[in-house]
């Protein structure tokens, strides 16, 4: 099999002599979901943070495409075509979609901003993943959880993110709306991205995962095939800490 | 209901734009029945215009400071002491070394009051970005200390006279650039408005994106176009006195023809500053990517800060505009009395907040508008000289101001809770 996309190899972190997270090794593929599961406090989301370059690990390493890469700031992790997206925090909520998608890194043409190339530019990768988006001029404010998560998606997309940390991304989210975050990410996985989803709720990414890797206490439980695991298996692991009876992945 | 407001949103007008601009249409037409017609007259329009001015400039600075989600409550006290050093460096230091009356005079005058102004909100700026202390006490202690500055600078003593050629930025009888250049700027206005509307919906149908139909497009470029024009034919109708006209003819050397000299005043210079002011803000505001990213801190100050927006930066330079906008704001107000006083500005962050506040700035950060300020302005601005006209004194004049200011907040809550999202 070829590299990984992503590979962190023995990652420890410390704050204050609690090891948060404690020789964790995961690994991600091109066009593949891994779930990142685990308890608040299990330490998934401080390990995510040392990938998206908030936090520096105390020890282990990040390969990215097999070679060594070295994210000391969010915008290494960029450099690195490696985009987070937030449940909450991603979207000004009084500018329109065009002007979320481009945010920091607006065209501009004479010094003035380009808003018809943005916005055909917005059109184009927005309906590429979420055909039903009308709502071009209206604040983010005004549309539906589902709708925004496909701005921030879209964000992502259309600056050539090769692997996307997704954070709860539908724990706020009816059912409809997940259903279409759901779409999106199959979307995402047809074009060759990898993506990690994070989450406390083992039944929010059970079925939109490949692989899930459960943590605990800052320690890795395992990870596993999806296909050959029962939501039964995996709280075990969640709660217990325990192996499930398959073969690890 | 729903036809009317389907009908603004084909044509993509803006509803609360409209809605003041009829208020304001009910307030003039109010205050002109009162009066027995002195209110709607060229000559008390064009008072309004120039009593507009100085607080109009100022609030054009506080729409994007309100925006970010802050306030400037020292932009009085800011013109003061920028007034006074302004009239202290043209009155007592610059006469002795150029000479009275040198035309450099008020050149290098008023390009210092425009850097005091914006270092004074760059002082500000660097407290509210860096040291984070709250913008509410940072400026809360300038109202006090520029105030005290302000009375320090000359020891209480008003500075008069200022410069001659200086005080017609102030828009006295002979401030204004007259009829004929009147009517020349507000052509270039409509010409560029036309213009800026065909080169959009050129590019727009270039991109296949949806476009207004092309009479709603004609119609709306029409009342636009028509805005600056009516606005110079206005200023144009009101005709010099008759003193005022023959001592000018003196001073330049005309000749008095016969049936009298007719001189029309045209558009005040501080009025034409206020239109470019405002011009180059909205533009800045709204087409640029400084502007964007004031919308953006002000929608969500954690989005903008991952987005890679410098938010520290961004603070600063908010409040050094506003603070070079007072210092335009100074100019035009010590030109305009032909004195610097140490009260001069008093309570002119009241009326800046209130004009913005009134012209549709949310105070949760996140939405204002130029055009909207500069309309609040002239709202308080039109009841303050009606009421005056009618003879009521100050007190009331405060009174009704206080009240206009709540009550338009309020409005506005109820609009935006009805509006559909």
């Amino acid at each position: 099999m070829a590299n990984p996309l992503v590979e962190m190899r023995n990652i420890s972190i410390s704050f204050g002599g609690v090891r948060a997270v404690d020789d964790v090794s995961i690994d991600l593929h091109p066009g593949e979901v891994v779930g990142l599961l685990g308890h608040n406090g299990a330490g998934k989301s401080t390990l995510i943070k040392i990938l998206s370059g908030a936090y520096q690990a105390d020890k282990g390493e990040i390969l990215i495409d097999g070679k060594v890469a070295d994210i000391k700031s969010s915008r290494d992790a960029r450099d690195h075509r490696i985009e987070t997206i937030y449940q909450n925090l991603a979207l000004a909520d009084n500018l329109d979609a065009c002007a979320n998608l481009f945010l920091g890194r607006e065209m501009t043409a004479a010094g003035f901003l380009d808003e018809p190339a943005m916005e055909a530019a917005a059109r184009k990768v927005i309906g590429r993943l979420n055909p039903n988006f009308k709502k071009y001029h209206a604040p983010v404010s005004a549309l539906s959880g589902g709708q925004r998560q496909s701005v921030a998606i879209a964000r992502a997309v259309h600056f050539d993110a090769r692997i996307l940390i997704m954070d709860e991304p539908t724990a706020a989210l009816g059912v409809q709306e997940t259903k279409m975050v759901a779409e999106l990410i199959q979307q995402l996985k047809k074009e060759g991205i990898g993506i990690f989803l994070i989450s406390h709720d083992l039944h929010d990414v059970f079925d939109l995962s490949d692989r899930l890797s459960v943590m605990k206490n800052g320690k890795l439980v395992g990870t596993v095939r999806t296909q050959d695991v029962t939501k039964d298996d995996v709280l075990g692991m969640i709660i217990l800490g325990k192996q499930p009876a398959v073969a690890a992945a | 209901m729903n036809a009317v407001r389907s009908l603004f949103a084909r044509l993509e007008i803006d509803e609360r734009l409209l809605g003041m601009i009829i208020c304001l249409i009910g307030i003039w037409v109010g205050f002109h029945l009162l009066s027995d017609g002195r209110f709607i007259t060229p000559r008390n329009l064009y008072n309004l215009s120039l009593q507009t001015a100085s607080v109009a400039i100022m609030a054009i600075g506080m729409v994007p400071i309100i925006i970010i989600r802050q306030i400037d409550l020292s932009v009085g006290s800011m013109l003061g002491v920028t007034a006074m050093i302004v009239g202290v460096i043209q009155t007592f230091w610059l006469p002795p070394i150029l000479g009275g009356g040198h035309p450099l005079i008020w050149i290098i005058a008023a390009l210092a009051g425009i850097l005091i102004g914006a270092a004074l909100g760059g002082i500000n700026g660097l407290m509210v970005g860096y040291l984070g202390v709250p913008s509410f006490v940072v400026t809360l202690g300038g109202l006090l200390i520029w105030r005290g500055c302000a009375w320090w600078v000359t020891q209480g003593q008003t500075v008069a006279p200022l410069d001659e050629t200086f005080t017609l930025l102030g828009g006295g009888v002979y401030g204004t650039i007259g009829e004929t250049a009147s009517w020349i700027v507000a052509v270039i206005a409509a010409v560029a408005i036309a213009f800026a509307a065909h080169r959009r919906r050129r590019r727009h149908i270039a991109y296949g994106f949806p476009v207004r139909p092309l009479w709603a497009e004609a119609a709306v470029v029409v009342v636009q176009c028509a805005l600056p024009i009516g606005f110079a034919a206005v200023l144009n109708a009101y005709e010099m006195p008759a003193v005022a006209a023959t001592k000018l003819a003196e001073m330049k050397g005309w000749e008095i023809p016969e049936g009298g000299l007719h001189i029309f005043m045209g558009i005040p210079i501080p009025v034409l500053i206020l239109a470019g002011l405002a011009v180059a803000v909205s533009l800045l505001l709204n087409k640029t990517r400084f502007g964007r990213y004031v919308f953006a801190m002000g929608g969500n100050l954690e989005a903008a800060e991952r987005a890679g927006i410098n938010v520290k930066r961004m603070t600063v330079l908010v409040f050094v505009l506003m603070g070079a906008l007072v210092g335009v704001s100074a100019i035009v107000a010590s030109a305009r009395l032909q004195s610097a006083g140490n009260s001069i500005g008093s309570l002119d962050e009241l009326r800046v907040i209130a004009a913005a506040v009134i012209g549709g700035c949310s105070l949760a950060g996140g939405a204002g508008t130029i055009a909207g300020a500069i309309l609040g302005a002239v709202v308080i601005q039109s009841l303050q000289s009606g009421m005056s006209l009618l003879g009521y004194d100050a007190s009331l004049q405060n009174i009704v101001t206080g009240a206009v200011l709540v009550l338009a907040v309020y409005i506005d809550r109820l609009y935006q809770q009805r509006r559909p999202s």
